[in-house]
């Protein structure tokens, strides 16, 4: 027996030596490395109980420093926090709905946009491919303050007199860049549909607009779905720029408590990361969902 | 040659194209084209790829304008057909079954083939419901009525479009290399309908790879090559004793 086969780990490998994979992470740690390489960048993939406890951990800590720099006589930053919570509330709520009410104007004006943009007139392409890039690359905050200094404060139809609240305005504003936005999944998701459904469409005679209607778009709705939910997430955390044009949503109600408390500067940070877990435990549900419905929906 | 129901008698050709020109851009597809086919009839036309065949057919139900010459289906002047209205009556004669099969990937089987009639022709949905179950049976999938697209193969799929065309009464069927898709056994089942619908008097016109099928059913042959026919003729002559050199080329590399 030479010494040689006994330390047969010492000998060099052969030429195409091929390893099986033993870890059982191996396909899923493969699977990571390869959509990494895709992105070009590291895939940051919180789970969502991680990402739960990493923002209960920043609570936390803000929480903690402010209290450590807290002196004895004020009221704690938790009890205060949770005092102020039903107000905080309502405004988030407020902040919620304004969402709700932008996204859904906006998305019913962005459809018809989007379908001006396949239209088959010239003029209409061209007016509807005009105002889908103006809306989408103008900044939101500033078409906000252009809805509140153009439209006026109270309109009049038929002799009655309709006040615009600011709130209105500003979900007007905010509907905006989300019609702008919307035009472009719809365009774009008509686009991916075969030009064989169109063909086969037209050789049944169907009109254009049946074809549209009836055989195109159905079939877009699944693949519009993710970049829609994705556009919502965005502008249910934009709608706290309605704080900067006067609306009583959530971010002036906290200016209103930081008031109400005398300006404690040890409660600006904890009320601010109030604030953020609340759109943070919003919107992260909204992302996650997102990501499943694309997987479902992946168009091969 | 297969027996058949109808057959013209000393009739007008139900389709006549008259130097068809057509070029996508700079590049001229046809150039020149003429062709006539009885009622009735079945025509094949085979050709290299690129040489016009799916243009041709397409400029026959009008999915593609025409830039020069005549093309007359039945009483409709093809190439003076601009409104959607105009368009539709045309169609209604003319039915087209496409490679891709291109069902709605939407809609169940049965709502693909009831589509057209009840949306287009505005007919009564029940009328058109017994008659889609009828014309499933006939190509063999009425236990399919309920699938999707997506649940059926290939040659299914086919068939269905096939039944889809047939729903809206046409006079006239084109088929654009309906089986180059599908593997060889599918193509039989596929092959096998259209033959029925062949004797049952409809008027084809197949762009096909197919030879076996096509010397079987055709009662015409025509080959095309970069924009003009080169050769027709009734199959056993066309495939026996083909003129051009060009079509004994092809058909050489194909037989």
């Amino acid at each position: 027996m030479s010494a040689r086969r006994h330390l047969g780990i010492l000998r060099p490998l052969p030429e195409n030596a091929a390893f099986p994979v033993l870890l059982p992470a191996a396909e899923r740690l493969q699977a990571k490395a390869l959509r990494e390489r895709g992105m070009g960048l590291p895939a940051f993939d919180l789970k969502p109980r991680d990402a739960m406890l990493l923002g209960l951990f920043l609570v936390l800590l803000m929480a903690g420093i402010a209290e450590a720099a807290n002196g004895p006589v004020r009221e704690g930053i938790v009890p205060t926090l949770i005092k102020w919570t039903p107000l905080l509330a309502t405004g988030f709520v407020f902040n919620i709905a304004i969402s709700f009410l932008a996204m859904a104007t906006g998305t019913v004006a962005g459809a018809f946009l989007g379908l001006g943009q396949i239209s088959i007139f010239g003029p209409v392409r061209k007016v509807a491919w005009l105002v889908t890039h103006f809306f989408r690359n103008a900044p939101w905050l500033v078409l906000l303050f252009f809805c509140m200094f153009l439209l006026p404060f109270q309109i009049q139809i038929f002799g009655v007199i309709i006040p615009l609240p600011d709130w209105l305005k500003a979900t007007f504003g905010l509907a905006l860049p989300v019609m702008a936005n919307v035009s472009e999944i719809v365009r774009g998701a008509i686009e991916t549909i075969p030009t064989g459904q169109w063909e086969s469409a037209q050789a049944l005679a169907f009109t254009r607009q049946q074809t549209i209607w009836k055989i195109i778009l159905p079939q877009c709705i699944k693949r519009m779905l993710p970049p829609w939910m994705n556009l919502y997430a965005i502008l249910a955390m934009d709608t706290v720029l309605a704080s900067i044009v006067g609306v009583n949503e959530v971010m002036t109600l906290a200016g209103d408590v930081l008031g109400a408390e005398g300006g404690r500067t040890d409660l600006l940070l904890p009320i601010y990361s109030y604030i953020l877990l609340w759109f943070f435990l919003y919107c992260y549900p909204i992302a996650r969902w997102t990501v499943r419905l694309e997987r479902r929906f992946a168009v091969k | 040659m297969v027996k058949r129901k109808d057959k013209s008698h000393g009739e007008a050709p139900i389709i006549s194209a008259k130097d068809v020109h057509k070029a996508f851009g700079n590049v001229e597809v046809l150039k020149g084209v003429s062709m006539d086919v009885d009622k009735g009839e079945v025509v094949c036309i085979i050709g290299p790829s690129g040489s016009g065949k799916s243009t041709l057919l397409r400029c026959i139900n009008a999915l593609v304008q025409i830039d020069r010459g005549e093309i007359r289906v039945s009483n409709y002047q093809v190439h003076t057909l601009r409104t959607d209205k105009e368009l539709l009556k045309l169609r209604r004669e003319v039915s087209m079954v496409f490679q891709q099969y291109n069902l709605f990937p939407h809609k169940t089987v049965l709502e693909n083939v009831m589509m057209a009639p009840v949306h287009v022709l505005k007919e009564n949905k029940a009328e058109v419901e017994a008659r889609a179950h009828k014309l499933l049976a006939k190509v063999r999938l009425e236990n399919k009525v309920a699938a999707y697209p997506g649940e059926l193969s290939g040659g299914q799929q086919q068939r269905v479009a096939i039944a889809r065309g047939l729903a809206m009464r046409p006079e006239i069927m084109l088929f654009d290399e309906v089986t180059a898709a599908l593997d060889p056994e599918t193509v039989k089942e596929v092959l096998v309908t259209i033959r029925e619908l062949a004797e049952d008097g409809m008027t084809c016109v197949l762009v096909t790879h197919e030879m076996g099928f096509a010397r079987e059913v055709a009662d015409h042959m025509y080959f095309t090559d970069r924009g003009v026919i080169v050769e027709d003729g009734p199959p056993a002559e066309f495939f026996a004793h083909p003129r051009e050199a060009r079509t004994r080329e092809f058909l050489s590399q194909i037989l």
